[in-house]
């Protein structure tokens, strides 16, 4: 309770709640599109991508203002990823390969200027080093005030051009066909893309923000089948992750949020991948099971029907012995002749002998040559 | 000739590399026309339609839809894309497909209302899917993602359809429904340029036919196209075989089907 009471009256909980919860929902919702894409991982270069952005924008202006290290981040993340396409364009070199060299490349020599900076002390330094986990506590109000400007209108554009993003996701071909330029369409939810990772990276780091691209979005997928309703969603597990992830850190022992907003997701997403209706796992297995039994409550009628037509007297009753024997001896026959009792096709002749019924005949001859 | 032309392609060539796909192709389809584009794999049939619909960039060559360039043309132009060329998996229903095929007539940002959604549920009737409208579309079958993507043409409301392979891979009804909807197109004046793979069945449902292997074999009617020549030429000796039977079967049905010619006369 008295951690919700901080959550509105804690300044530096609030903040990093409101933070949080902002990256996680643009995040999720534009991630969605990245999902259905098949360019999840295009997120996990970006952010990689983003980091000598962030050192060189430093060490050029010597500001550490966020809105300076943000646009040094995006300028980074853009230039990676164009010259991820350029290098799939003009080389033998598939995309997924692209990816991998871009992403090393840009951050080996993020990484590079950091150790640099770190050899060459300057206090101003200090704390350029938590882009690479993230370190949601250093938020301040007007930090927070930036994501949350720059995340909402980077869901404003998705919003406004809802139809024409929905047409790239879904058929590229019959959207340049209509004569939407989807060149201009993929510069668009790139950059609204890299929108989403930039306002993260204070919070959640370079190496983990691939983790909010995906995983709202892939959990999201779970439960519906529409894509506003998707999108919703994933924005909504994103925000959720991220004021849990703020206020377990909050609980003091000294965990970083970020890693925590990270694992608030994924036990989202594993919860999503197990339970969720038609999709989940757990769900697949009852259904399974379901078709199973049937299936072999259906076997023990025919059986019955069969050797009752030996006798000539369609309720002729046999010891389930018999029929567990028809079963190859596995199965459980017990079970089914209770399923068909309680169906009212089969009954009970007396200690271990069963019968067909007037309606379990029937039954049987409809399922069997009806169809 | 005082024929009018519902596509014209003229020099067309196109390359991957260094490697030509497409070369130096001249097409003229008349109005009215259902025309089949038949040829080997790797001819460039699929490359061809996406050349003319701007989707793939030529190396040389002109293609006009009724006598002007195709970006002015647009909306006279319907597109059936291969139906594994998308994700079924996508999050939407069959309703929401279809209504994609009025987003050009839209343009940028314009929203899709009552009116698309009524066009969408006609075209869907058209095609034998109004029940499957609220469909999720991962729980189609493949005629029915087929007949979906024809819906989505329809509505398009064009004048020239490009549809490519739209047999492939489709049981027997959503066949027939497939041709049944050809034949109201060519009745409505419309134009039906078809990627084919099935040579049984050309003479039975085109009144064109395009050999194409990277060149233009032959184009024209199928009873004076289709021929065992043409096909040797178009596949090579590998499917020797196939071609000379195919080839009978043409020339007998060739004689009893003036059709083709009569429908190119009446497009006038």
């Amino acid at each position: 309770m008295e951690l919700f009471n901080d959550l509105l009256f804690d300044y530096t909980l609030r903040t990093v709640a409101l933070g949080a919860a902002t990256l996680g929902l643009v995040s999720g919702a534009l991630g969605s599109f990245a999902l259905l894409r098949r360019q999840s991982l295009l997120g996990d270069a970006m952010s990689h991508a983003a980091l000598p952005g962030v050192v060189l924008a430093f060490m050029i202006t010597g500001s550490k203002s966020p809105l300076v290290l943000m646009l040094g981040a995006a300028v980074a993340g853009i230039l990676g990823t164009l010259l991820m396409m350029a290098v799939t364009r003009h080389s033998r070199i598939k995309g997924d390969s692209a990816l991998g060299i871009v992403l090393s490349v840009f951050f080996g020599f993020g990484l590079m200027l950091l150790t640099f900076l770190q050899r060459n002390p300057d206090a101003r330094q200090a704390g350029l080093n938590t882009f690479l986990f993230g370190q949601a506590a250093t938020l301040l109000e007007r930090d927070v005030i930036t994501m949350a400007m720059f995340g909402g209108g980077a869901l404003l554009l998705m919003v406004i051009f809802w139809k024409e993003l929905k047409l790239l996701s879904f058929d590229v071909d019959f959207g340049a066909s209509l004569g939407f330029s989807m060149r201009l369409l993929d510069i668009l939810l790139t950059s609204l893309l890299v929108v989403a990772i930039v306002i993260g990276l204070q919070a959640v780091g370079v190496v983990l923000m691939s983790a909010m691209i995906v995983a709202p979005a892939a959990a999201a997928r779970q439960w519906t089948d529409r894509l506003s309703l998707m999108i919703v969603l994933a924005a909504l597990f994103g925000a959720i992750a991220g004021v849990s992830g703020a206020m377990i850190s909050s609980l003091g022992s000294g965990l970083s949020t970020g890693p925590l907003v990270v694992l608030a997701i994924s036990a989202i997403a594993l919860l999503s991948f197990l339970l969720a209706p038609n999709r989940g796992l757990v769900w697949n297995w009852l259904q399974r099971r379901r078709s199973d039994q049937n299936l072999r409550v259906r076997a023990v009628l025919s059986n019955l029907y069969f050797l009752a037509q030996q006798h000539d007297n369609p309720e002729h009753a046999h010891e389930a012995t018999v029929l567990q024997t028809m079963a190859f001896g596995r199965f459980g026959i017990q079970k089914s002749l209770a399923v068909l009792t309680d169906l009212g096709w089969v009954q009970q002749v007396d200690q271990d002998r069963w019968a067909l019924t007037p309606a379990g005949a029937e039954e049987a001859e409809r399922y069997l040559i009806g169809g | 000739m005082n024929k009018k032309y519902a596509v014209e392609v003229e020099d067309l060539t196109m390359a991957y590399g260094d490697k030509p796909v497409l070369w130096d192709i001249d097409l003229h389809v008349p109005e009215g026309t259902l025309m089949a584009i038949v040829g080997p794999n790797g001819a460039g049939k699929t490359t061809l339609i996406k050349t003319i619909l701007g989707l793939l960039k030529p190396a040389a060559g002109r293609i006009l839809i009724y006598g002007r360039p195709y970006e002015e043309q647009r909306k006279l132009v319907g597109y059936v894309p291969q139906r594994g060329s998308v994700d079924w998996d996508f999050p939407t229903s069959v309703l929401d497909v279809v209504m994609m095929g009025r987003y050009g007539n839209l343009g940028w940002l314009r929203r899709p209302g009552q009116k698309e959604k009524e066009m969408a549920l006609e075209g869907l009737e058209k095609v034998g899917m109004s029940k499957y409208a609220h469909r999720q579309i991962s729980q189609l079958s493949g005629g029915q993602q087929q007949r979906t993507f024809l819906a989505r043409a329809l509505v398009q409301d064009a004048k020239v359809y490009f549809m490519d392979e739209p047999f492939q891979g489709v049981d027997a009804t959503t066949e027939r429904a497939i041709v049944a909807l050809l034949k109201d197109l060519r009745q409505a004046g419309k134009t039906v340029v078809v990627v084919h793979h099935d040579l049984q069945t050309v003479p039975e449902y085109f009144d064109w036919v395009t050999l194409l292997n990277v060149r233009r074999i032959a184009s024209g009617p199928v009873g004076q196209v289709f021929t065992d020549e043409n096909l040797r030429l178009a596949y090579g000796g590998k499917v020797n075989f196939l071609a000379r039977s195919m080839g009978a079967e043409t020339a007998a049905i060739g004689g009893a089907y003036p059709r083709p010619v009569e429908s190119v006369q009446q497009g006038r």
